[in-house]
């Protein structure tokens, strides 16, 4: 079963700053058509993904059904419905990157950092994502940790790379 | 009219521009199979089971929402047509449960008979398949996730025709469902209960929560005295079960055959409807006179009652107070009835056979216990009945009309009308009329509150006052009027509303299919059922009469109120 129901009903820590700040995102684009996913994307940018409560908020707050907006956190691969560690490792999976070994770079971060794709790690260090192309086929496979790119990766040298984040 | 001439399977076909190809197809006799379209409602052109071959384009359109163009050539059976449209259906089983045998849907799935009828043998693409947990959560409605096609059928009519939004794709891809927000449980969500869903499911994805068991064994209890109540639309559509065209008024048949299958008294809902109309026509009547809270707004469709406590809390009090006629019903016979015929309550057993889904959930809300046990014990929608009939080899079409058991069985036709929207106004307009002018109605017929039409008005004049009234139905229509409402716009005394498009004859508890051709054959039937009463004033039932004098005493007394009169709770739209 895959279901991301489980993880969303965390109680979000989400200050009263936060959500003061939000509650401007919403009245910034209250009443534009299509405003919900530039709403989201304000939203996660705020507090860093997107937990139920902020989008029962979206929701009441842009007159838009919650099924509506949940239904378009989960289309997206960008919206996360899961805090984000400190450290963000997307690993491409796109064509070329997948054919050169993505596959055994990613089950190297996975062993190493005890976390599945999409997952973040107990101490909020990393979070790891599977990206389609990052535009960087010629290198592949390539993984991307916060702004750092590690190009023709073998899995050998993953623990020495996760060693620099902290 | 600007008109398009075509050609499909050679025929020259001549429909106005804008018309697609499966309309055109339809207006010359050619049956293109379709399976996520639903007409007005839901034409999005994601089987791909309607595709057709249309000269000079470079692949299969789907008809459902292709428009025709000029001198267009269309064929809708050749081999690549077949072998898309086979390929398609057996991506669709790849991901689907093989269990027609045990489905509630065997024999009227729209998938089971596609399957059919391109003569699906074997399916080549046998994979991983997507597992979802069945959703057993309300008391009303049962959703298995597994065997959802993702035709998204259930969330356009929840959507767009009642507005509630309980569904919505979660998920992407081969991940994807159609569910609640966050995966939840549908008890966990607002949503009314009505079951429009199930009615335009087209596999057993949606269905009922069925009771049919519980009563089988109410029924082979010899301590139990089991007795049956049969909802005003139930009768104009419950011969679609059994084979009957819609429409089929089978009164009579269903009253022999719910004795046959061993209830021990027939008792008839609309006896209810009658008596609800003396609460609420005198509450009406109350308000008007002492300044209440106008409008005020029926209280019958549990559905509509649900869907008021999530999204408009604050309008609770335009509510009437009134039970729905089910709840009445079983208050009374759990008192009244108990009482008259000497059986101990406890032994009473009510078994209710309604078009509706929302009725389970209304039987089981906490404040239904006015008799001091549940009022209402078990809810059998139009199919499960329907089910328990076939199961018991009954012919309902054949077997000899009987009639309903006294007391609690007599009926006006003013109860009959509940069953269509604009009935309950219709009977209540009969009664308060002439309560209020003391003069004889003789014109019974108000037609402007009749018909499909989505909201209807009309004025009566009641000894100079003229009071005004708006029928809706859907939950779509409701929201019209109650934003009304909401701003003080609504100059209206009195509102019904029914849950469910054309009324409880459209209810989710229906056979199915059901559309609007269909609901209007059923509405048709109801008024047929009214004509034909020999009393068509509720305040005539010369057993509410009674039941007034020997138990009630007046309309809105202290003993109406106990038993026939409730509250309601506001409820979140967000977080149940």
């Amino acid at each position: 079963m895959r279901m991301a129901c489980e993880e969303c009903r965390c109680s979000a820590e989400i200050t009263q700053d936060k959500w003061e700040k939000l509650d401007e995102i919403i009245a910034k684009y209250k009443g534009r058509p299509g405003a919900l996913i530039q709403v989201l994307h304000e939203a996660q940018e705020l507090i860093g993904y997107l937990p139920r409560e902020a989008q029962v908020r979206v929701a009441e707050g842009l007159d838009i059904p919650l099924s509506e907006v949940y239904s378009v956190v989960t289309f997206y691969a960008l919206f996360s419905l899961k805090p984000k560690g400190r450290h963000q490792i997307n690993v491409c999976k796109g064509t070329a990157c997948y054919v050169r070994g993505a596959d055994r770079i990613l089950e190297k971060l996975e062993d190493t950092l005890g976390i599945t794709e999409g997952d973040t790690t107990s101490d909020g260090r990393f979070s790891i994502e599977v990206v389609r192309c990052m535009g960087a086929c010629g290198l592949g496979p390539v993984i991307r940790v916060d702004d750092d790119i590690y190009a023709r990766l073998k899995p050998d040298r993953v623990p020495e790379i996760l060693k620099k984040y902290d | 009219m600007d008109l398009v001439t075509l050609t499909i399977d050679g025929q020259r076909v001549q429909v106005p521009r804008g018309t697609t190809i499966l309309e055109a197809a339809e207006a010359a006799g050619v049956d293109i199979p379709t399976l996520c379209y639903l007409k007005d409602i839901n034409v999005v052109g994601s089987c791909r089971v309607c595709v057709v071959e249309v000269e000079g384009a470079k692949s299969l359109q789907a008809s459902c929402v292709t428009p025709v163009g000029e001198g267009m050539v269309v064929r809708t059976n050749t081999p690549a047509v077949r072998e898309a449209r086979r390929t398609v259906l057996e991506l669709i089983l790849s991901n689907h449960p093989f269990e027609c045998l045990t489905c509630v849907r065997n024999g009227n799935c729209e998938l089971q008979a596609l399957a059919n009828r391109f003569g699906i043998r074997d399916v080549e693409y046998m994979g991983e398949r997507a597992t979802f947990p069945r959703d057993e959560s309300t008391p009303a409605i049962v959703r298995d996730p597994n065997k959802c096609i993702l035709c998204r059928r259930c969330m356009s009519v929840c959507s767009k025709v009642q507005t509630v939004f309980a569904l919505a794709p979660n998920g992407r891809g081969f991940d994807s469902m159609i569910a609640p927000a966050f995966f939840d449980d549908l008890s966990n969500v607002a949503c009314a209960q009505c079951g429009q869903c199930i009615l335009v499911c087209p596999t057993g994805a949606l269905s009922e929560r069925d009771h049919t068991q519980e009563v089988w064994a109410a029924l082979a209890d010899p301590r139990k005295h089991v007795v049956v109540q049969t909802a005003p639309a139930v009768r104009a559509t419950v011969g679609e079960e059994c084979g009957l065209p819609a429409g089929t008024l089978v009164t009579g048949n269903l009253v022999a055959a719910l004795r046959r299958l061993g209830f021990d008294r027939v008792f008839d809902t609309d006896f209810a409807a009658d008596l609800t109309i003396m609460e609420e026509g005198h509450e009406l009547i109350e308000r008007i006179e002492h300044g209440g809270r106008l409008p005020m707004i029926t209280s019958c469709s549990p559905g509509w009652i649900k869907f008021i406590e999530h999204f408009y809390p604050e309008l609770l009090p335009h509510l009437s107070t009134c039970k729905s006629p089910q709840q009445m019903f079983g208050a009374l016979a759990k008192t009244y009835y108990a009482e008259k015929s000497g059986i101990d309550p406890r032994d009473i057993f009510v078994v209710s056979v309604m078009p509706c889904t929302a009725k389970k959930f209304e039987a089981k809300r906490p404040e239904m216990t006015s008799s001091g046990y549940p009022d209402v014990d078990a809810v059998l929608t139009s199919r499960e009945l329907g089910r328990m009939i076939r199961e018991a080899g009954i012919d309902l079409g054949a077997i000899e009309p009987e009639d309903y058991d006294l007391p609690l069985g007599i009926s006006t036709g003013a109860g009959a009308i509940f069953g269509a929207t604009g009935g309950v106004m219709e009977a209540a307009l009969r009664t308060v009329y002439e309560v209020v002018t003391g003069k004889e109605l003789t014109n019974v017929d108000f037609e402007d509150v009749r018909g499909l039409a989505g909201v209807k008005e009309a004025s009566v004049d009641l000894a100079g006052l003229n009071v005004r009234v708006a029928v809706a139905h859907g939950l779509g229509n409701a929201r019209k009027l109650l934003d009304k409402v909401k701003k003080g716009e609504a100059p209206y005394h009195f509102i019904e509303i029914m849950c469910c498009p054309g009324g409880c004859i459209g209810g989710g508890g229906q056979p199915i299919p059901t559309n609007d051709e269909i609901r209007a054959r059923r509405i048709d039937a109801i008024y047929r059922e009214d004509r034909g009463m020999k009393l068509r004033k509720s305040h005539e039932n010369p057993v509410v009469q009674e039941l007034y004098r020997e138990f009630l005493g007046k309309p809105l007394g202290h003993k109406s109120h106990e038993l026939l009169h409730t509250r309601y709770t506001a409820r979140s739209r967000y977080v149940v």
